[in-house]
């Protein structure tokens, strides 16, 4: 009963807040609201008790990748008026693939059935009696090491691929070396002259 | 009596009354721990600190609190007024919410989850947002260069201190903050914490945690001397207070993390002795003593050198160090491996 | 259960490992050099492996629970992509070099983007297909866009990636349906879950997403839409890549999932893949008679391409599928040929793509232009040259199967794109003399062109064995 009032919270918030995103005029407000999306799904998360998932969800969406969202949206000053007028055009078209896929959602939703066979089929099957932060461990570093470490490669390409489209060596720029400066001592720097009156160092 | 307590109604004043204790206790800490600072910093400086309102000048905070909220709450025009007032809110709720999962002592938490390191981090990477939110709404060159400052910075930090942490997890096998101090119960007291296996850490969390928090030497959000006071620029009144008492409660969950993961916790350094929640506290207190410390010896970086430290130091640092006792912990060593202990 | 799965991924292991090794030496001595070593090295290195993967392994091997597959069909694809691959990077390094973006990434993108394809041809599972697909794309994304101050690659990029993503995203819905469905990722539960009883309608739609998305992948129409802006604004080595390794493993993929993972409902999507194919090679053909720019005639070419190939797949039959491999085989040899050509086309120095520049280039290169005439020739499907025999394949396999429609529309389209490769042929031939193309073909181009020139008419005879190859690697997938 509690649970099911709080299922409906979260997912009413995330509906609502979803709908925000779309809506609100300021962009900053779209991603705010999108913050408040992702946060309500970490809720429905934490419902089904997946705790590990949901707070992944906040850390690695809500901490990092909605901040970069803010950031960029925050420092680049998109007229969204200008934007949405071209957008006026291709509203119909949206609009039919919006229901279209509906469509497809809702005879699915009608006529759907798993295979019988599919429970036994299924590859992971969570042991009762540990914690899930745990089970995923199991099963992420054993059987789909592959897929983890594939994961990895692809997030490799993506860095290789970001400072090869955006880095560039600027020529004539001064750089400091660290390490060089603390190396740096008095006795190589500074030395002591003895001046003589009247004449100066060359 | 008992039915009572066991409904649904009986747990609802429970909960209640537990969180209301926490939040009595972490503002009533964050009171002293104002003047604390403030006193710690004018001895380094041999000046008197505050000393005027109460005996040793110790009601300043009561003070400043009663000219805090009734000084009329001032939004800048062309400010994005929800999100100005939003902001605050968001630093300051987020700050106490934090403290749900801190045990005090074994069983003294409010709620004993699973993943409770993960919680205090994910909320700790939420608190990026007050400052950014408060920054771009404010209207201000300053205060939005402050919030980009720090978002950037927290970002950056938030990475070295998932890593710092990973190697902790590692050797307890476990999330659960209690279970963390569980598994440094050892026959040594003082030298079977996890400051002493995961030295190099304990102090890469600590410098973390100051940039984390935005305190000095990395407190380039608000550098008085180039943005006058950063994000916090236009803030006055109320708004300014929920600001800064969300900072010091933060600072101060920085300390109970540094003492939960890497000092035991609750447990008493000299084998023996009882352990128990004034421990902890004493923790808490002697790690904030170092925070207002650091805050009154060391100068501030210089931008670039705050990021090279994170991404180039710290990092990388840290990321070895999760390999090292992995390892460590792989080949079952007693100070890396503690599963039997703790979790 | 580990050391095993090890041993079977090992050319992966070996793969990746010296993509790491070769970024991180390539990081810490970053010179002039590098770039051109790391070329060198890397295409030596693909050669290598190729040859390993091709001699050294046999039988079928399962890894990871069922997730990755090492069998003929898989190692024949693998063989072809390095290969393939190891060619476009030899030709690609002059043009870097002088466009002056010959960057130690290259080499390592394009070698993540090879072992990207070689997880997809070996994907026995949803969840690797996927991951193995989007190492390959993410690699040619950044690729596309790899000429960063012009603003052509980079839209070409752009495009690229976005179009991309969507297709990702249809795929993942795919796969989701079929998931719900089946309750595993397997390909080989996926099949069992299906044969066990009735289908769904969820499943149905998974499929079809799952082919739309793959369709994507290949370019093939009506998804082809990124392929004509992506290959005319790409580097042109890059342009070169697209069309060649990952349109070999794409295809694979597209032929195992179907036969593997929805062989018991072989005849819902014989229809769908029919008609994608019938589709593509009529566009194809036919939108490439207004291109002026050669490398948008060769993306409309190989949406064409894409068209025959899928008709192998079409079939559901062995034959069909060895039909399959064996276009894909020699289209990939004729691309190989005919972008050596393209790659060297500048004028003044600077690179051209226009088909006019190529007015009356038989005077100025009477080899290399009848090597071109014979690759055109090939590609038209015109009798005596193998691309007739690789076409000829394909229908007869449709036809075994009653898709007589299908033939037909194959060989009507083939007489209609007949038109833009000749025409390429009447510029070189009997176009007008005007400014002409600068004669500074390197040595590696001449020698691929020349090469390929002489396989189409020579291969005829035997086509140096593919058949039999292609045959005993479809057999494994059959069996």
């Amino acid at each position: 009963m509690l649970f099911t009032l709080i299922f409906y919270f979260f997912s009413l918030l995330a509906i609502g807040s979803g709908l925000m995103v779309v809506f609100s005029r300021n962009p900053v407000h779209a991603v705010l609201w999108l913050i408040l999306a992702f946060l309500s799904a970490a809720g429905l998360f934490v419902i089904q008790g997946a705790e590990f998932i949901a707070m992944l969800l906040i850390i690695v969406y809500v901490g990092a990748v909605a901040v970069l969202f803010l950031f960029v949206v925050m420092m680049l000053d998109v007229d969204f008026a200008t934007l949405k007028a071209g957008m006026a055009r291709y509203i119909p078209l949206g609009l039919l693939i919006g229901v279209v896929f509906l469509l497809i959602l809702g005879i699915e939703l009608s006529d759907w059935n798993s295979s019988e066979i599919a429970p036994d089929l299924r590859q992971v099957i969570q042991p009762a009696d540990i914690q899930n932060t745990e089970a995923l461990g199991n099963v992420i570093y054993t059987e789909y090491v592959f897929l983890f470490q594939i994961a990895g490669l692809i997030l490799l390409v993506a860095m290789i691929g970001a400072i090869v489209l955006t880095h560039r060596k600027r020529e004539g720029v001064k750089k400091q070396d660290v390490v060089s400066q603390m190396y740096r001592d008095s006795a190589k720097s500074v030395s002591l002259e003895d001046v003589p009156s009247g004449k100066g160092l060359s | 009596m008992l039915e009572f307590w066991d409904s649904y109604l009986g747990t609802f004043i429970i909960i209640i009354a537990q969180c209301i204790a926490v939040t009595a206790f972490v503002m009533i800490s964050l009171i002293f721990l104002v003047y604390a600072d403030r006193k710690i910093w004018a001895a380094v400086q041999l000046r008197r600190g505050p000393n005027v309102v109460g005996p040793f000048g110790l009601l300043q905070s009561f003070a400043d609190f009663l000219k805090y909220v009734f000084k009329e709450v001032v939004i800048p025009a062309g400010a994005d007024r929800s999100v100005f007032i939003i902001a605050p809110l968001i630093s300051f709720v987020l700050a106490i919410m934090a403290w749900a999962v801190i045990p005090f002592s074994e069983n003294w938490v409010l709620a004993n989850i699973n993943v409770g390191i993960l919680y205090v981090f994910a909320i700790s990477s939420l608190e990026v947002y007050g400052v950014i939110m408060g920054g771009w709404a404010s209207n201000s060159k300053y205060a939005f260069l402050g919030s980009l400052r720090s978002a950037a910075q927290m970002i950056s930090y938030e990475v070295s201190i998932g890593f710092i942490i990973i190697g902790i997890l590692v050797s307890t096998g476990s999330l659960n903050l209690t279970a963390i101090v569980m598994a440094q119960d050892g026959n040594y007291g003082f030298f079977s914490w996890y400051w002493l296996p995961h030295l190099p850490m304990a102090l890469l969390f600590f410098v973390s945690a100051l940039a984390e928090t935005n305190r000095p030497p990395f407190d380039l959000p608000e550098a008085e001397s180039e943005l006058v006071a950063g994000y916090q620029v236009e803030y006055s009144s109320t708004l300014f207070l929920l600001f800064m008492v969300g900072e010091y409660a933060t600072i101060f969950l920085m300390c109970a993390l540094m003492s939960i993961l890497f000092f035991g916790g609750w447990l008493s350094p000299i084998p023996g002795l009882p352990d128990g929640a004034l421990w902890m506290v004493g923790k808490m207190a002697f790690f904030f003593f170092l925070f207002a410390m650091v805050k009154a010896i060391v100068p501030r970086y210089r931008y670039d050198q705050l990021m090279r430290l994170g991404w180039k130091v710290i990092l990388p640092v840290s990321l070895g160090w999760v390999a090292v006792s992995g390892f460590f912990a792989h080949l079952g060593w007693d100070a890396y491996a503690r599963f039997a202990i703790g979790g | 259960m580990f050391p095993s799965d090890l041993t079977t991924i090992l050319p992966e292991l070996v793969l990746a490992s010296y993509g790491l090794a070769a970024l991180m030496w390539a990081v810490f001595s970053n010179t002039q050099k590098t770039g051109t070593a790391l070329v060198w090295l890397t295409s030596i290195f693909l050669v290598g492996l190729s040859l390993w993967i091709g001699l050294a392994t046999t039988g079928t091997k399962q890894a990871f629970g069922g997730a990755f597959v090492d069998d003929g069909f898989s190692r024949f694809a693998k063989v072809v992509i390095a290969l393939s691959s190891a060619v476009v990077l030899l030709l690609s390094r002059d043009y870097l070099d002088r466009e002056r973006i010959l960057k130690f990434e290259f080499p390592i993108l394009v070698v993540f983007a090879v072992l990207g394809m070689m997880v997809m041809v070996s994907a026995h599972g949803l969840m690797v297909l996927y991951m193995g697909i989007e190492l390959q794309s993410l690699s040619l994304y950044v690729l596309a866009a790899f000429h960063r101050n012009h603003s052509k690659s980079t839209e070409a990029g752009l495009k690229y990636f976005v179009l991309g993503a969507l297709s990702s995203g249809l795929l993942l819905y795919g796969a989701s349906l079929t998931y719900g469905f089946s309750g595993t990722t397997l390909m080989s539960g996926i099949s069992e879950a299906i044969s066990d009883g009735e289908t769904s309608v969820g499943l149905l739609f998974g499929l079809a997403f799952l082919i739309v998305g793959l369709a994507f992948k290949v370019s093939a129409a009506p998804f082809h839409m990124w392929a004509p802006d992506v290959y005319e604004g790409a580097p042109t080595p890059v342009t070169l890549f697209l069309a060649t390794a990952p349109k070999v493993a794409a295809m694979i993929l597209f032929a195992r999932l179907l036969m593997e993972a929805f062989g018991p409902v072989a005849d819902d999507w014989q229809l769908i893949v029919g008609g994608i194919a019938f589709v593509s090679m009529f566009l194809g053909s036919i939108a490439a008679i207004g291109q002026i720019d050669i490398k948008r005639l060769m993306a409309y070419s190989s949406i064409a391409h894409m068209g025959y190939a899928l008709m192998g797949i079409a079939s559901g039959t062995e034959k069909g599928f060895q039909a399959m491999l064996i276009y894909m085989v020699i289209y990939t040899i004729m691309n190989l040929g005919t972008f050596a050509f393209i790659l060297s086309m500048r004028k003044g120095g600077r690179p051209v793509s226009d088909i006019y520049s190529l007015g009356m280039y038989s005077k100025q290169a009477p080899v290399q232009a009848f090597s071109l005439l014979l690759l055109m020739f090939s590609l038209a499907g015109i009798v005596p040259l193998v691309g007739f025999f690789a076409k000829l394949y394909v229908f007869l396999a449709v036809i075994e199967v009653g898709m007589y429609w299908l033939a037909l529309g194959g060989a009507i389209a083939s007489v209609i794109g007949a038109y833009y490769y000749l025409r390429l042929v009447y510029f070189m031939y009997f176009g007008e003399d005007g400014e002409s193309l600068d004669d500074n073909m390197t040595r590696t181009s001449q020698i691929t062109l020349v090469l390929s020139g002489v396989f189409v008419i020579v291969g005829v005879a035997n086509l140096f064995g593919i058949i039999d190859i292609s045959q005993a690697a479809t057999g494994m997938l059959f069996n």
